[in-house]
């Protein structure tokens, strides 16, 4: 019995081991369900090839918004290690915030007389009360705690997004506000044979052009290149000269004002917002960033929009497909399946994690 | 010394917490403790009997949803309630104490909020709940207790029966209601659909809870009945903002109204991203007594929708209640559901009433001769009209109204007036 034997023995117990073939059996029947329940769907004709087109469109839309909010969970992640969770609240109150200023416009016309003039100034309320909020939880809440335990942090970001929460229902009432709605921003394009609401247009086009402007100014400037020293190292960041404490502050705000963005563009495609809004959408960008890889900035949007497209397409295409009544109260439900079989068999997210080396 | 501040701040705050749950807890002894005079065994039925002591006050419980987003449908039955026991005066001379409780709107809250009121054997019965899905583990702890149960809102069938003489499976004995079955809303709704519309096919969306559920379902059933075709049945999750992709789906099932009984916000995102849908409008929609708010109607996109809903009581009796709830809480009935509250309140005083008997100064109530006496419940005039109870608990006079919000009207109360059609069971 030589020791080669004894490793090919190992090495093969290896390869055919029951938790290896089970993952291969979950692989190969959520493949086979997938593809049984969208053959079922299309060859049954219930929608029109117009109408996936739509749900495409509609899962865009959604999808940019969750990418926006999954870059502040990844870029935080990406320098502190921990959760942000109180990032859904940072996106709200600039929802919050940006349907006073909108209400505001709207009584002066301005809102939609000049739509552009107004989205922009709107767009920059939301990213200014955003960034500002994100900033004032970072130095209140997690900067006395950074050389803490992670955990700690983690649980503080949860008081914090409860804080939030609560504080904006006090401020503003537990009501829902309404935005209102610009006229000229109704009815739909016609763009490369996709028909696409106005509005749900105006988001994808903002969202991307965000995205565009984040990843070269993470990837081309220096205070980027500092962002990426941090996460890479923090203490050799700084050994180095760079100001840790400061591009920490800027990784925040950077967050934040995307988070902003995408307060404006939920006021544009769903026109509502009240204290609790920053939640589900809060926990749904966060599984996007684990989705596209956490830490991982290209990741993070990539996640964003795989998980729209999830939610728009799961239910008409696979779950009707394979006769699941009320497919579309399971909408959550494949969303998170999909994060769960995707952590099954890339640990690391679609597009891995940025991380360098595990700290203590 | 950091970290010792913190442990103390820490420390003392639990301290506070535990005095106050002290504090809390020895109120609910020293009530408990304040009725139990008498040792001897109870003389009454298997239930068991209250007895209360001489100049001690009768106990009933509200447990209604005051809290959260639905808190306006609850506080508007507990101060219909406060009406109702001011109203009704002294119980065998002596004076009714009320414990309100919270529902949440939701299982969980109903459960403890029904277990909190159990904890005081002296409680003779409740009034609540204010939603179906509370209610269901609500009448099954307060069943096991023994106390009578009447709601002035829940509506879902499955809480008593299928109005042909079978029981649903969450009717528990010692559960009653003053509002209507959802399967008499439904009918209403098919009825009007099928009939008035003349339209054939229809598709229902729901939120998953027992009272949309419920409704969907019988507006479904009815309207199948009637000769209609529910081309699609499908349901939405409270929570969900994006509902364009399940909309899309109910334009290609072809269904030429979409019935969608459910609450805001998520009916709010259904009709105003209905606009964007080819084929979807207003003029084909219709919801149910769950949006018939002010925020509702008030949404531009709303217009032309129909709605189906219990109708508003009249007569003298009711107007003299408004002005009291007026004069009381500064401002009009705020909900549907008050006047039947109110008619579920000065039941249960009635029969403690009927049933309790002064024994040497001792008021001793049967629980299960009180529990009889509500299922017995005959020709009682209340403000919704004329209560008789049925075996599995469902008293209500039921009159569901259509309504349609149109160009002309603004608020709720108007498009509560715009009345299409109303819809009473034939006897």
């Amino acid at each position: 019995m030589s020791d080669y034997g004894a490793a090919l023995r190992r090495r093969g117990l290896e390869l055919f081991s029951f938790t290896g073939g089970f993952l291969w059996a979950v692989r190969i029947a959520a493949v086979v369900v997938v593809i049984w329940g969208a053959v079922g769907s299309l060859t049954e004709g219930r929608l029109t090839f117009d109408q996936w087109k739509n749900l495409v469109v509609f899962g865009l839309a959604q999808g940019s918004v969750y990418a926006l909010i999954a870059l502040g969970y990844t870029m935080v992640y990406g320098v502190l290690r921990f959760i942000n969770f109180a990032h859904g609240e940072v996106f709200m109150s600039g929802a919050m915030i940006g349907f006073f200023a909108a209400r505001e416009l709207n009584q002066h016309g301005l809102w939609s007389d000049r739509p552009v003039l107004g989205i922009l100034i709107v767009l920059l309320v939301c990213m200014t009360t955003s960034t500002t909020v994100a900033l004032i939880v970072e130095r209140v809440a997690y900067r006395p705690l950074r050389q803490r335990p992670r955990l700690i942090l983690l649980i503080t970001a949860i008081g914090a997004s409860f804080v939030l929460q609560y504080a904006f229902r006090g401020l503003f009432g537990a009501g829902v506000k309404s935005y209102p709605s610009i006229e000229a921003l109704q009815g739909s394009w016609r763009i490369l044979g996709f028909n696409v609401i106005k509005t749900q247009g105006v988001v994808i086009l903002i969202a991307f052009g965000m995205m565009a402007l984040l990843y070269t100014f993470v990837e081309r400037t220096r205070t980027g290149r500092a962002m990426r020293a941090v996460a890479e190292d923090q203490e050799t960041a700084e050994l180095m000269g760079i100001n840790v404490d400061r591009t920490i502050v800027t990784v925040f705000a950077v967050g934040g004002a995307m988070a902003g963005v995408a307060g404006l563009l939920w006021g544009l495609v769903f026109q509502q917002v009240f204290f609790f809004t920053g939640f589900l959408p809060g926990i749904k960008a966060f599984a996007s960033a684990v989705l596209g890889g956490i830490g991982n900035i290209p990741g993070a949007m990539l996640g964003g929009l795989v998980l729209g497209q999830t939610e728009s397409l799961g239910p008409s295409l696979v779950l009707s497909g394979l006769g699941v009544p009320s497919a579309h109260q399971l909408k959550d439900v494949i969303a998170f399946l999909v994060l769960v079989l995707v952590l099954v068999f890339r640990p690391t997210g679609l597009l891995g994690e940025r991380v360098a080396e595990e700290r203590a | 010394m950091k970290q010792h501040r913190l442990f103390w701040l820490i420390a003392v705050l639990v301290a506070a917490l535990a005095l106050v749950a002290a504090a809390c807890g020895g109120d609910d002894d020293d009530e408990g403790a304040g009725g139990e005079t008498t040792t001897e065994e109870p003389s009454g039925g298997a239930l068991g009997t209250v007895e209360i002591a001489p100049g001690e006050p009768i106990k009933i419980a509200s447990l209604q949803s005051i809290s959260g987003a639905t808190a306006s449908l609850g506080t508007d039955q507990v101060r219909a309630i406060e009406i109702a026991i001011e109203d009704f005066g002294e119980v065998h001379g002596r004076s009714v104490e009320l414990q309100s409780e919270d529902d949440g709107c939701a299982a969980e809250g109903g459960t403890t909020g029904m277990q909190r009121i159990v904890a005081d054997p002296q409680v003779v019965g409740v009034i609540g709940t204010s939603c179906s899905g509370a209610g269901v583990p609500a009448s099954q702890i307060a069943s096991e207790a023994g106390l009578v149960m009447i709601s002035g809102s829940n509506t879902s069938p499955s809480l008593t029966s299928d109005l042909e003489g079978n029981a649903n499976d969450a009717f528990q004995p010692g559960y009653a209601r003053t509002a209507h079955n959802d399967l008499i809303q439904g009918q209403a709704a098919a009825e009007y659909v099928f009939n008035e519309l003349e339209l054939t096919k229809i598709a229902t969306i729901h939120d998953g809870d027992p009272y949309t559920e419920g409704l969907a379902t019988a507006m479904g059933n009815a309207f199948t009945e009637l000769g209609g075709d529910v081309v699609l049945a499908t349901a939405v999750n409270k929570g969900d903002t994006d509902m364009r992709p399940v909309l899309t789906e109910v334009a290609a099932s072809g269904a030429e109204l979409l019935y969608f009984p459910i609450f805001q916000p998520e009916a709010d995102f259904i009709v105003k991203q209905a606009r964007d849908i080819q084929g979807l409008n207003a003029a084909t929609m219709m919801a149910a007594d769950g949006v018939l708010s002010d925020t509702f109607v008030s949404i531009p996109e709303s217009e032309d929708m129909y709605f189906s809903g219990p109708a508003q009581p009249e007569g003298s009796a009711y107007e003299e209640f408004v002005g009291k709830y007026e004069e009381a809480y500064g401002e009009r009935p705020i909900q549907a559901f008050h006047a039947h509250s109110y008619d579920a309140a000065t039941l249960l005083l009635t029969l403690i009433q009927d049933v309790g008997e002064d024994r040497d100064g001792t008021l001793v109530i049967d629980r299960e001769a009180l529990r009889n006496a509500l299922y017995e419940t005959e020709g009682f005039e209340g403000l919704t009209g004329t209560i008789t109870c049925d075996e599995f608990g469902d008293c209500a006079d039921p009159k569901i109204n259509i309504l349609q919000n149109t160009a002309e009207q603004e608020t709720i109360e108007q498009v509560q007036r715009n009345v299409l059609f109303t819809f009473e069971p034939s006897e």
